[in-house]
Formats: C-alpha cells, sequence, structure tokens
C-alpha cells in the first residue's frame, strides 16, 4: 500500500466539492433559508452575533448555513468577515435602564419598582419531547398575551439599592477616559475591568460556563445572588461630530445579567454586596450569568481578596476564553508536522538504543558478578 | 515593498486582503522588531479568514510587506505542493494577484511553515516564519508578565538549567526542533518549530527574517547579517541532526530529509524535505539510489493523492 503524504491543489478542491455536497445533504429535502434560522434558531444566531463580535442576525444565520451548524465555525466566518469592515468609530454607551424589556427577573428580591416579568424562558418548562413539533404541519401558534403598555419605569436593579451603601455603586468613569479595545490592542497584562469585560463578552460560552460553575463548586467562592437578568432592546447611539449630537443607528437586543456577591469586608471597605457583571447580544442568559460571576471572580485583587482558584487568575482566564484561538490552535495539529515529527524521530530512535545499549551493558555486567560469585 | 493598491472592482477586498491602516500598522511592529533583532513585539493582530495555528501571523507579515512586484513563494514542512502551502499560496494569489512561484532563487518574498529552503537566502529575499507560540521560555514559565519580566533582565538561567537538565538526564540537549537561539548578543528568542537542523542557516543569513505569530500577536525580526547563536554549552556544543543516507530520489547530502513510507512492510526511504530543491537536482541529473523505484517516482511527480472520493459502496 502506497500511502501518499504531499496533498495538492485538486485534493483541496475536491475536498471543498464534497464538503458543500454534504452541506447541502439530501437535495430532496428543502434548503434552509437565512430566515428561518434567524427567527427559528435565535439563540443559536445571538450567539454566533456574541462570540463573533458582530451584531447581524442575517450575516450570523448566513454563517450557520454555511458551517453546518457548527457554531464557533460560524463565529469564525463572522469574525473573519468583521475584521474587513471599515470602523467609524464607537457608539454611546448603551443605557440598558432604558431597555425596552421582554424580560426581567430578579432573584433577590420578590417585588420590585416595574415588577418581575417571566418572559420567554426555558425555566419552568417540563423537558419533555415536543413530538407535536416534529409533526409534519405545526399547530397554529397560539398568540402570545401582551401586558398592558406600563407606563412605570423599570430601573435597574442595582440603581435601587445604592441609598443604604449596601450594595457597591457603579464605578465612575471619568469624562473622556478611554476604553481599552482588544481587537485593536494586543493584550497585556495587568488587564483592567474594561478589557476584561470586552474579552469575556467575546469568550467562549462553554469555558465561562465551567469557570462560573467551578467558582460555585468551592474553587473561589463568590456567594453569587442572580440580582437581575434583563432581556429586550436597546437603542444604539453614534455621536456624530458634523452634527454635534448623538443619532440613533437602530436597536439591538441584549442580556445583561448584575450579579449581587456577599462580601466580608476588608480593613479598607465596609462589608456589602459586590457585583458582577455580564452583558451579551441576544437571549444566551447562560453565557450573561456566567460572565458576570466570572467577572466578579476576576475583581479578586481590587477588592483584596486573596487569589486561590483558576477563576480568579486573570491571564489563565482572558488568554483561553476566545474559541477562535483555542479551536484554531487545538485544530492545527491535523495540519502536517512530519518535518518536527521527523526531528522527534531521530531523537526517540536514539534514545532507545542508548536504552537498550544501557540495558544490555546492565545485564553483562550483573551476568558476570554473579559468575564471579559461583 | 511598498503596497500599490491596484484598482478593484466593488465589492472586493483590498490589494493582500488587510486595510492599508491595518498593513501601517504592522509594518510599524516589523520596522519595530528589526531595529531589536530577536525581541518580540506586540501587535494588534487581526482576525484572519484563515484559524489561528494555519499561519495568520505569517500571512498578516506577508501581506504587510507584499508589493504588486512582488514574487511569492509559500512553503509549508519545505513543500510547495503540501495543502496549507496551497491554500495560503492561493489566498495570496486571489487577494493580491501577484506572482507566485515554487523556485526558492526566483521568489522575493519566501512564507514558510516549518522549514527554511537548502538553497541560501540572497539579500534581496525576505523570508517570513509563521509562529506558533513566540515564546522561548514558554514551556518553563506559563505566565506572559512573568517571562517579558525575564526577557527585560536577561534572565535566561531557567532555559540554560533546561538544557543542562536534558544532558543530565539524556546525555544530550533533547530539543529537535524550536531549538532556542540568542540573538544578536541579548534576545533568547524561538526560531519558530523550525528543526535544528536549520538553526545554521539563520545565523548570519543575507535576507531578512520576519517572524509573526497571529494567536500570540507577536511580531519580530532578525536583520541581515545578525549573529544568531543556538544556546549551548562548551562541552556540549550545538550540532544538527545527521541523516546516514543521501535522498532517495536526487541523492542529495547534508539536506534536511522526510522519512516516507512507501508500504506496509516496513520498506520506507529518504526525501528532501525542500521539494524544490530535489527537483532541480534532479532536473541537472542528480539520481539517488531509489529513483529507479516505481512508488518513489510517484512521489517525485508530486502526485496528490485524492482523498476525498466517494466511499466504495
Amino acid at each position: 500500500m502506497y500511502v501518499a503524504v504531499k496533498g495538492g491543489e485538486k485534493a483541496i478542491r475536491n475536498a471543498h466539492q464534497l464538503l458543500a455536497n454534504r452541506r447541502r445533504g439530501d437535495t430532496s429535502v428543502p434548503a434552509l433559508t437565512l430566515d428561518q434560522i434567524a427567527e427559528q434558531l435565535a439563540i443559536s444566531v445571538a450567539r454566533v452575533m456574541g462570540e463573533g463580535s458582530l451584531y447581524d442576525e442575517q450575516l450570523a444565520a448566513l454563517a450557520i448555513k454555511q458551517a453546518r451548524g457548527d457554531l464557533i465555525e460560524a463565529a469564525f466566518l463572522i469574525r473573519a468577515y468583521r475584521t474587513t469592515l471599515p470602523r467609524f468609530g464607537y457608539s454611546q454607551p448603551i443605557d440598558t435602564g432604558k431597555m425596552l424589556v421582554e424580560r426581567r427577573i430578579s432573584a433577590t428580591y420578590k417585588d420590585l419598582p416595574g415588577g418581575q416579568l417571566l418572559g420567554p424562558t426555558f425555566d419552568y418548562s417540563h423537558r419533555l419531547l415536543d413530538f407535536a413539533l416534529a409533526a409534519e404541519a405545526e399547530g397554529e401558534i397560539e398568540a402570545p398575551v401582551r401586558r398592558e403598555p406600563a407606563d412605570e419605569a423599570m430601573p435597574r436593579v442595582t440603581d435601587l439599592l445604592d441609598e443604604e451603601g449596601l450594595m457597591e455603586a457603579d464605578p465612575v468613569s471619568s469624562e473622556g477616559s478611554p476604553v481599552g479595545d482588544l481587537t485593536r490592542e494586543p493584550l497585556s497584562f495587568p488587564a483592567d475591568r474594561d478589557l476584561r469585560l470586552q474579552n469575556l463578552a467575546r469568550g467562549d460560552e462553554g469555558f465561562l460556563l465551567s469557570l462560573a460553575y467551578s467558582s460555585q463548586r468551592g474553587y473561589g467562592r463568590t456567594h453569587p445572588f442572580t440580582g437581575e437578568i434583563r432581556y429586550g432592546a436597546v437603542e444604539v447611539e453614534f455621536f456624530a461630530e458634523e452634527l454635534g449630537f448623538a443619532v440613533s443607528l437602530g436597536t439591538i437586543k441584549v442580556t445583561e445579567c448584575q450579579m449581587v456577591n456577599q462580601f466580608q469586608g476588608t480593613a479598607k471597605s465596609s462589608p456589602k454586596f459586590t457585583r458582577g457583571y455580564g452583558l451579551v447580544f441576544g437571549q444566551v442568559e447562560r453565557k450573561a450569568m456566567a460572565m458576570s460571576m466570572v467577572d466578579r471572580a476576576l475583581r479578586w485583587e481590587e477588592l483584596g481578596e486573596e487569589q486561590v482558584a483558576p477563576v480568579q487568575d486573570t491571564e489563565f482566564v482572558m488568554s483561553h476564553s476566545d474559541n477562535i484561538q483555542a479551536t484554531g490552535f487545538v485544530e492545527h495539529l491535523k495540519l502536517p508536522h512530519y518535518v518536527d515529527f521527523q526531528a522527534e524521530l531521530e531523537l526517540v530512535r536514539r534514545m532507545r538504543d542508548e536504552w537498550f545499549a544501557a540495558r544490555e551493558a546492565e545485564e553483562k555486567s550483573s551476568r558476570t558478578q554473579k559468575e564471579a560469585a559461583e | 515593498m511598498t503596497a500599490q493598491p491596484k484598482p478593484l472592482d466593488e465589492g472586493e477586498y483590498n490589494f493582500a486582503y488587510l486595510d492599508e491602516q491595518t498593513k501601517r500598522m504592522i509594518r510599524r511592529a516589523i520596522l519595530k522588531g528589526i531595529a531589536v533583532p530577536g525581541y518580540q513585539v506586540p501587535f494588534a493582530s487581526r482576525e484572519m479568514p484563515m484559524p489561528y495555528g494555519w499561519g495568520t501571523g505569517g500571512v498578516q507579515v506577508t501581506a504587510a510587506i507584499l508589493g504588486a512586484d512582488d514574487c511569492l513563494k509559500v512553503i509549508d514542512q519545505g513543500s510547495d505542493d503540501t495543502t496549507n502551502a496551497v491554500a495560503i499560496r492561493g489566498f495570496f494569489e486571489k487577494t493580491a494577484r501577484v506572482e507566485t512561484t515554487f523556485e526558492t532563487s526566483k521568489a522575493s518574498i519566501i512564507q514558510t511553515r516549518h522549514r527554511i529552503p537548502e538553497k541560501d537566502l540572497r539579500e534581496d529575499q525576505v523570508i517570513v516564519f509563521q509562529v506558533p507560540i513566540p515564546e522561548p521560555l514558554r514551556f518553563l514559565e506559563p505566565r506572559e508578565t512573568e517571562t517579558r519580566k525575564m526577557h527585560a533582565l536577561e534572565e535566561y538561567g531557567l532555559m540554560h538549567v533546561k538544557l543542562y537538565e536534558d544532558i543530565a538526564k539524556n546525555g544530550h540537549i533533547a530539543t529537535t526542533y524550536a531549538y532556542p537561539v540568542l540573538v544578536n548578543g541579548r534576545y533568547v528568542m524561538d526560531p519558530s518549530p523550525t528543526p535544528k537542523f536549520d538553526n545554521p542557516k539563520i545565523d548570519r543569513m543575507a535576507a531578512l527574517q520576519l517572524y509573526g505569530a497571529g494567536r500570540e500577536k507577536r511580531i519580530y525580526a532578525i536583520p541581515p547579517y545578525t549573529d544568531v547563536k543556538s544556546l549551548d554549552f562548551e562541552d556540549y556544543p550545538f550540532e544538527v541532526q545527521k541523516f546516514d543516507k543521501p535522498c532517495g530520489l536526487c541523492g542529495a547530502e547534508n539536506v534536511y530529509l522526510d522519512e516516507v513510507i512507501l508500504d506496509d512492510k516496513g520498506g520506507r526511504m529518504f526525501v528532501c524535505s525542500d521539494s524544490d530543491y530535489c527537483e532541480e537536482r534532479r532536473e541537472a541529473g542528480h539520481l539517488g539510489p531509489m529513483a529507479a523505484d516505481p512508488n518513489a517516482m510517484t512521489l517525485a511527480g508530486g502526485a496528490s493523492a485524492d482523498h476525498t472520493e466517494e466511499p466504495a459502496r
């Protein structure tokens, strides 16, 4: 059997052709449309937009279709597209206090101004496969119940509790102080919270989930409570220099999570509740929660806590959270490495020769000793 | 080497994919790297349309220095015909429409992964290395904050201890590729995972050497004719791999060889890893001991195996 080592142009071309064929699957089955993906796989689309760092549902849907549903591959397609886009500037900070809220819950307060609003959630559903969905034609979907348009404002939970001084206040940002951007400046350590949050917002959902989970199981305990999760549409504004005021660019849907953590205080600061912050595109609640827990854990230094766990290790967390980088480096092991492997072959052969020679010499000497003793 | 953007049709990417601002940023990092040989310059690496680990650092460096008159050669594992080399060459053919070549002597820019061509490079050539882990101290100290400090203080004791421990344990230094070097008497540098066989070539090389690490966001450089010393000890001097046999196809000696398994009965041969060098020698009439073997000749033809055929039903 002849084993070929050098591939070539033709192999790549054929592989791409086969991939296109496999991506499409059985052609007697209708092809997915981007609208179908954007509408019916909305949480996948949101994840791809978040980890791909580009808010565009149609492009994310296209990426998911092209990537055969591989969400990390889809996020990668989005990143590679995003990197070529011209950058006009940075938007104004979004105001989640003015969110058009679709869901808002607090696990710390039974009732609060604006009320609890369960919204679309899996939380209290029974995870039983719904075979009706598998049927050829879905039944009519009942129109959702809509609440009366409420005049009552829905302030963020963390703004409510400040008066007592129990809750750590929002950090004050000085006007015009630059916000870091790790897509424009290479990451360096120590990294401040702006960069950490940016890194986490782009980070892999699974990685952050596991880190957050580890902090609940004793690796860097942070005693978290869900102060608030809110999901809905917020306006994005851009300050146009030519006009001298901010103009609206449109709305995006985001999930914001404020995790509240008990803090026992140090010599410098009084006991109080501290916070971790999470913000993601779309209704990717799991990631928003995990992000806020990891954010809180990474604040150990500023709060004078002890560093004991991986989740608190800024360099470890930030260097490994990006799944585009991670998947690239892990999967690059598929590339040919025969030049390096050849070097290793030579070394291992040499070490084996030495090992066998040494053993033989040892056996020989023990044999002679034995013979001498007899 | 300045890029002269060609007029492009609407909707197309800029010359060599990256926008001019990004290329300028990368060129600044390259210039800094040349000014401080062996020092790892952080740069704002961009996402590229190929995955991290596939050579995004090298591709960005090449894109930044590529001009319309350049002639580009891309090799992976020494060969122009390996899949990744084909893909990267195709990328620049598409986005920059520059001339490409397999011939080492014809190229003005050579992008490489894991090898340096056997033929000596010239002053008017640039070699661009794809680097996975730019930090030579990384496997001794995982923290970037620490390793940067160690470089700043020229604190390289740990590396010497590691090499010493190798000798104490194995009787020789057990690093076969990515073998650390000292550049210009100052910075310890990772020459990328080229086999240590290639280390002597980077010492006082006539061509400019540029190293790009995309995922790790680092660029470093060795200007022409810079002293590059492979780390060793007086009583354990640096030495390169030696092959007992010449290349099976072209008979070349003192070159780096790939071991090719010919059948499932232990049959194997050694052939030049630098496929262009091998071909040139064969054209000049040099023949190796295996040149008559039909299996070997398939290989010499560079026939690509078609791995993508439909499985038999």
